[in-house]
């Protein structure tokens, strides 16, 4: 049972929910940057939260399956096809041995994801069958997909029948944000622009980090960091006071002022974000950011009991 | 040993992480005690990942299986503990080919000649403060100051993985090729990363590096 890129798209890579394992041997987290997408599009078509799914990055591709099959589509519209006719997003889909799927380039937002049911099969790095497309392993011999590559497909234990879709959770360009460790060391007018600028994302950016370009962000007090560890979702600032928010693929440690953290709740919009487009930080309470990960959790748990229900 | 542990300063890095850090000079007493609180903590529930830093820690957590309070009072019990007799780390001699492109200009920098950069460099018993930048990328602690020598104005598009260098006042090993701004002196074929392998890494926090030359 496999799957054939025959047109694999700009940046397509393998990616599950990632690595928590062996970060003090600098091991990143990577998987999905829109999380909530995979992990909904897994639940589409019966698999765990967590099996390794396509991430495709603005992606025109198209993609032959050698074997019966259920899939959705998730994260951004991409106009997918099968066959020539058209798929809705969000919703799962039968496919017969020998379909071609292809989407096109969105016409907003930033990723999409294909799910199938069993999950890309290949063989787990370090826990995670996740790309690491900096340190090279993980995924298909950790790089992103070319054209012609075959990615082997798990038998699914059984196949969804019933056609069925969901509600895509709502997206708008803003997350909300922690102050971070050195958020007090920095200056009146910074701490305020956090909140108050319409944060451009840059070419400059991609699944490591994105980085802002705005108002300058001026540190008033404290010297050097010493190197210490970081995670997706943390707000460094460096000398030239335009933030960089940490991604999936971050190195482990840094030695930037952090001055706010993304809530892990919030973190997936930011993989929707496009380059050029502006985004809000707003502020938030550690509560607010519990309560909000904690509804997503109830969310998906309910999810995943409505769809084993209508199999 | 009976001194007293410095203060510890715990801060949270958004809802599901802590930072936890001592203020004062980089030495190896308070960095053990970072390791012996990072090997307590990672019995405690909930907690996902620890990240020892220099003179810090970080460990991630799910908030939903517990809360910075309850994270907090156990790494401050943990840290009240007297700092247990450290066994030496392990030792670890990693084979070097001194012939790196900036040998020459380190020797000058420093008044010595390559080979006496060569004697220092090798002498030294170094200490694994932790991991990071790259997988299995060692902060080493222990270089003599007669070598430490600023990084390259100009860095270097991609370093070469093996890569031995100086950068101020660290030496260190590039796992993976990168770009990169240290001195590079040498090289080694001891694989630093395999991602096949368990542990991933050749260095891990708290192991002792000594560098052997060979000939090139």
């Amino acid at each position: 049972m496999s799957l054939v890129l025959l047109r694999a798209g700009p940046l397509t890579t393998v990616q599950d929910l990632g690595r928590d394992s062996w970060r003090d041997r600098g091991i990143s987290r990577c998987g999905a940057v829109d999380d909530i997408a995979l992990s909904c599009g897994n639940l589409l078509v019966g698999n765990d939260v967590d099996a390794a799914g396509l991430e495709l990055t603005l992606g025109p591709a198209t993609l032959r399956f050698d074997a019966d099959c259920c899939i959705a589509i998730t994260g951004t519209d991409a106009d997918a096809t099968l066959d020539g006719r058209t798929l809705r997003p969000w919703w799962r889909h039968r496919v017969q041995a020998g379909q071609t799927l292809k989407l096109a380039a969105p016409r907003e937002r930033m990723r999409s994801y294909l799910t199938v049911s069993g999950g890309i099969a290949l063989a787990e790095s370090l826990g995670s069958r996740s790309t690491d497309l900096k340190a090279g392993f993980g995924g298909l011999d950790g790089r992103a997909l070319r054209d012609g590559d075959v990615l082997p497909l798990a038998a699914p234990a059984r196949l969804p029948t019933r056609s069925i879709g969901i509600h895509p959770p709502e997206w708008d360009a803003s997350v909300r944000v922690l102050p971070g460790p050195e958020h007090d060391d920095f200056s009146d007018a910074a701490r305020a622009a956090l909140w108050t600028a319409d944060w451009q994302l840059t070419p400059q950016s991609n699944r490591m980090g994105y980085r802002f370009a705005g108002p300058e962000l001026k540190r008033e007090r404290g010297g050097e960091l010493a190197s210490h560890g970081v995670l997706p979702g943390v707000i460094q600032v460096p000398p030239s006071g335009q933030p960089i928010v940490l991604l999936a693929d971050a190195q482990t440690t840094g030695g930037y002022p952090k001055i706010g953290v993304v809530i892990r709740a919030d973190l997936w919009k930011l993989g929707q974000l496009r380059l050029g487009a502006a985004l809000r930080f707003m502020p938030c309470t550690l509560d607010e950011a519990r309560d909000a990960l904690r509804r997503r959790q109830a969310t998906l748990a309910q999810l995943r009991t409505a769809l084993c229900m209508s199999t | 040993m009976s001194t007293l542990p410095p203060d510890l300063l715990i801060r949270p890095l958004g809802e599901a992480a802590l930072c936890c850090a001592v203020n004062g000079p980089i030495a190896l007493e308070p960095q053990q005690r970072i390791w012996q609180l990072g090997a307590g903590l990672a019995q405690t529930e909930g907690v996902l990942g620890l990240i020892p830093g220099m003179n810090n820690l970080t460990l991630s957590f799910d908030p939903l299986l517990t809360d910075s309070q309850a994270l907090e009072q156990a790494a401050r019990a943990l840290w009240a503990r007297p700092l247990r007799r450290q066994q030496a780390g392990r030792l670890v001699e990693i084979p070097v080919c001194y012939d790196g492109p900036d040998l020459s200009d380190v020797a000058t920098h420093c008044g010595l000649s390559p080979d006496e950069v060569v004697r220092r460099h090798t002498a030294a018993d170094y200490v694994v403060y932790f991991i990071g930048f790259q997988p299995g990328f060692a902060y080493l602690g222990g270089l003599d100051e007669t070598l430490h020598t600023p990084r390259r104005a100009e860095p270097r598009v991609a370093v070469p993985a093996g890569s031995v260098g100086i950068g101020g006042a660290q030496t260190g090993i590039y796992p993976l090729v990168t770009p990169g701004g240290w001195q590079l002196i040498g090289r080694t074929t001891l694989p630093l990363f395999e991602p096949k392998a368990e542990p991933p890494t050749l260095l891990a926090p708290g192991d002792r590096v000594r560098f052997v030359a060979e000939g090139s």
